[in-house]
């Protein structure tokens, strides 16, 4: 019924965290950015935050569009308001918030799960192919 | 249905950027993250109605089953729309021919 609205409003979370952290990176690279001529983000040893949390942005907004298409092909979404359909009364509503609970709690979470089982795969990989290079280049 | 070909889609778009990692220019990383974001998101729905319905969930009518894929093909433009605006907002300047 709206089970998205869960995953859309982390989606808001995480692409305000995804901003203050990517700012704040900078401002941290900026006095590095060129150590003996290499880009500091090239000479990085590890994923920078920023990349991992813009992959669960990806994941998260690409979820909400396209299961809010989904909703509004059912016709749960309308274009006018008030914008969901089980909004229009009580008894649909109150099972919208049941589903919004359970299901969109749940999209939420295994989204977020996935999303911690591939940074850490990502990082330990990543450095996998460091040592990897760095034993080619001795 | 749409659970199916949004997951096929999401496999696709997963094989098509692994195999392009090394010249990723139209970064196929964020198409398949669309993809797999939805597939995950469909894949909870689906396991709370196979919980409510048990083996009645795969009794579908044809008609279901139909509108489910049409469905599920229209929902993978959408992705692929949404991917391409975000190509031509992240690099403005492929859309126009420099001298």
């Amino acid at each position: 019924m709206a089970c998205f609205a869960v995953p859309a409003v982390e989606a808001i979370v995480v692409t305000a965290s995804y901003f203050a952290v990517k700012k704040r990176e900078m401002k941290l690279e900026m006095p590095k950015n060129t150590v003996n001529g290499v880009l500091a983000a090239e000479n990085s040893s590890k994923i920078k935050l920023s990349t991992k949390i813009s992959w669960l942005m990806a994941m998260l907004w690409g979820g909400v569009l396209l299961l809010a298409f989904e909703h509004f092909w059912h016709g749960e979404i309308v274009p006018f308001p008030p914008f969901l359909s089980a909004m229009s009364n009580p008894e649909d509503t109150a099972e919208m918030l049941h589903e919004m609970a359970t299901v969109g709690v749940s999209m939420a979470i295994f989204v977020t799960a996935v999303w911690g089982v591939v940074c850490a795969a990502a990082s330990a990989l990543y450095k996998k192919t460091l040592l990897r290079k760095a034993e080619v280049q001795d | 249905m749409t659970l199916l070909i949004t997951a096929i889609a999401a496999t696709v778009s997963t094989i098509l950027w692994f195999t392009h990692s090394q010249n990723d220019k139209y970064r196929l990383g964020t198409l398949s993250l669309i993809y797999w974001g939805a597939s995950l998101m469909w894949f909870i729905d689906f396991v709370f109605e196979y919980a409510e319905l048990k083996s009645e969930y795969f009794n579908q009518e044809f008609a279901d089953i139909l509108n489910d894929s049409i469905l599920g093909v229209t929902v993978v433009l959408i992705g692929a729309v949404a991917w391409l605006i975000y190509n031509f907002v992240k690099h403005p300047e492929k859309l126009f021919k420099t001298k």
